[in-house]
């Protein structure tokens, strides 16, 4: 009950910053719906056994079940990378991180110091002037 | 023999972390990886003759017996997927080789294209003999980790935001594969596919549903599924064409393969499924008139692509034998074809200097050589006898009509009419773009730019690359007969995949008995 209750909550959480512009708090909601999906997966062995599972022989009821525990620390440092480059892509994405009005059009967006990319991009993006929010 | 099966997953990992310390020596780092890739292709037509003459080869890692330790298996699904897409990763590397050549001189390299891209090809043949549901997680991370790296390489500020739509669908897609692993292992305590398989049967109806439509969806994410096609148009085409052609080609595929394994192994589907034909056929749909819709060509080649997707689903959603091998033979036409398109696709941009397909003409009277390569894989795509496209789509046709349900028929309905849509927008190309009076190439606003459109020198190896890869798309017409007949034997595997169980717990068996 407790674990479902804390995954709900993180991805409550998780939802109401993917819901923000800035880049920074979307990753951040990553974050916490990673560990949100690592909490079900720490529940999915069953959370009322607490004992070690290796060393001394034990009563399997009374054991944890080492499989999940494996998978959760698996993917915590999967998600722990991907956030990283996920923040790095946001601070070198532009110079400020905000998805605002009109950034997708190439006239308005932050233009790249070393190779001035505004002006000759029409034929890429003149397809896609539409969408994002 | 089991080493055929790990080395095209160990192999180009060992290399990428040797190209890593290579940086140095631009030509050396090349080599290896071509080596590699060659090796993996040889590896693979080998591993493919063993499995289709004697069944199914499997690796316990560490010897530990099978629903415990983490298994690896190559059937013929697997083996032939594996061959398929080694071939179009060595001739990608070879086009991307070129293009670096002629864009930044011989002798630079780049830290992180060539050891990201071994690594992408390590996660894609893990994928496909990967023998459990989280080795399955880490094969799809190692592969997007890779591909965030690919997409958003060497880009400015714009492109990153595009790539940045990408790496949070597919991160989404990820959470959603490891709370779906959670719930599996929470219902049958076990994510050993063939394990699964047996378990998964004494589940109540309404859980084995759940889960089910779970790994349809984290899957259709990854294969581009409408309604959760979105990303990809939006996405794919900011990456440089090879870098492009690769995520076209294998990234989505091995979502598809993921999709039939998950699907035909786990899940006891004795009828055809209708949510999925619907679904399948949307997908043909929808693509297709997105593809009409476009003006700029990797966006046009783009929704073709999510189109196409729905061809497999819907051979998959039919789960009958003559539909999943049209499934298998599209998969493997598709790969090839997809992959050739967009690289002669920028062959044609980087000549003409603009990716509008309104804003090039006469490219057929300038480059013949050219336009050659870009029209034999298109009008295969569309399905144009004898190419490789009309071999699966006539397995697929003859499939949906002997299936004679309503829906089949309405998604058989659905599925000419996107070929004849495809057709149409592959032809409206030709005729804007290739014929008529050859147009003045727009200028290279910036040569250092690897992704802002203009005209290019292009290399040998480019054109090389990507004649190879139209041949070996012209090939499947010369081998039609023996690869029917495999898709044929490994459709049997997958709706009867109590082999596939024998295989792996059989043997476990034996090696536990041993310890």
């Amino acid at each position: 009950m407790t674990v479902a209750i804390t995954a709900g909550v993180l991805v409550a959480g998780a939802v109401y910053l993917f819901l923000k512009r800035e880049m920074l708090r979307v990753i951040l909601g990553f974050v916490l719906l990673g560990h949100a999906g690592n909490m079900i997966l720490m529940a999915a062995g069953g959370t009322s056994r607490r004992a070690e599972p290796f060393g001394t022989p034990e009563e399997p009821a009374t054991v944890a079940d080492p499989l999940p525990q494996a998978f959760v620390l698996t993917a915590i440092v999967i998600a722990f990378s991907i956030t990283i480059f996920m923040l790095v892509l946001s601070a070198t994405g532009t110079e400020n991180d905000d998805t605002t009005d009109g950034a997708n059009d190439p006239a308005n967006g932050p233009t790249d110091s070393a190779d001035g990319t505004s002006q000759p991009r029409p034929a890429r993006h003149g397809a896609r002037t539409e969408e994002h929010p | 023999m089991t080493a055929l099966v790990t080395l095209p997953v160990l192999l180009p990992l060992l290399a990428a972390a040797l190209s890593l310390m290579l940086t140095r020596f631009a030509t050396i780092q090349r080599l290896l990886g071509l080596i590699v890739l060659l090796l993996i292709v040889l590896d693979a037509a080998w591993l493919l003759q063993v499995v289709d003459s004697e069944g199914p080869v499997v690796v316990q890692l560490g010897g530990h017996a099978a629903p415990f330790g983490i298994t690896m298996i190559a059937d013929r699904l697997a083996a032939l997927l594996l061959l398929v897409s080694a071939v179009v990763t060595l001739s990608v590397l070879l086009f991307s080789i070129g293009q670096r050549i002629t864009d930044y001189g011989r002798d630079t390299s780049s830290t992180a294209f060539h050891p990201m891209y071994l690594v992408l090809c390590s996660g894609v043949s893990l994928a496909y003999v990967s023998g459990d549901l989280f080795n399955l997680f880490v094969a799809f991370e190692i592969m997007l980790a890779a591909s965030y790296v690919l997409i958003t390489r060497r880009t400015t500020a714009s492109r990153i935001r595009a790539g940045m739509t990408y790496v949070i669908v597919s991160l989404a897609a990820s959470l959603l594969f490891i709370t779906m692993i959670a719930l599996v292992y929470a219902a049958t305590g076990t994510v050993n596919l063939a394990d699964l398989a047996d378990k998964m049967g004494a589940l109540p109806d309404g859980i084995q549903l759940g889960l089910s439509l779970l790994m349809l969806v984290v899957f259709g994410i990854k294969a581009a599924m409408v309604p959760l096609h979105f990303w990809l148009p939006d996405s794919y085409p900011t990456a440089p064409a090879p870098i492009t052609a690769v995520f076209a080609g294998l990234l989505t595929k091995v979502g598809v393969y993921a999709m039939i394994r998950t699907q035909t192994l786990v899940f006891d589907h004795m009828e055809s499924w209708t949510v999925l034909l619907v679904l399948g056929s949307l997908t043909m749909i929808v693509g297709a008139l997105g593809a009409i819709a476009q003006d700029d060509i990797n966006r046009l080649l783009s929704f073709l692509l999510v189109s196409h997707i729905g061809f497999m689903l819907f051979g998959l959603a039919l789960f009958n034998e003559l539909g999943m091998t049209g499934a298998i033979l599209y998969v493997v036409h598709h790969i090839i074809v997809q992959a050739s398109l967009f690289l002669a696709c920028g062959l044609v941009t980087r000549h003409t200097g603009t990716v509008s397909v309104n804003g090039m003409s006469g490219v057929a009277k300038a480059y013949p050589l050219i336009a050659v390569l870009f029209a034999l894989p298109a009008l295969s795509l569309a399905g144009i006898p004898p190419f490789s496209g009309f071999i699966a789509k006539i397995a697929l046709f003859q499939a949906g009509v002997q299936e004679a349900t309503p829906i089949a028929y309405v998604a058989t309905g659905a599925a000419i009419l996107t070929s004849l849509l495809t057709l149409y927008a592959v032809g409206r190309v030709w005729v804007v773009s290739f014929w008529g009076e050859p147009s003045t190439p727009h200028p290279d606003p910036d040569p250092t730019d690897e992704l802002i459109v203009g005209t290019r020198v292009t290399s040998r190896s480019m054109t090389t690359a990507t004649g190879g890869l139209v041949a070996a798309g012209l090939l499947i017409i010369f081998v039609a007969g023996p690869l029917s007949g495999i898709s044929e034997r490994a459709a049997t595997d997958l709706l009867d995949p109590s082999s596939y169980r024998e295989v792996v717990l059989g043997d476990s068996a034996i090696a536990g008995g041993g310890e």
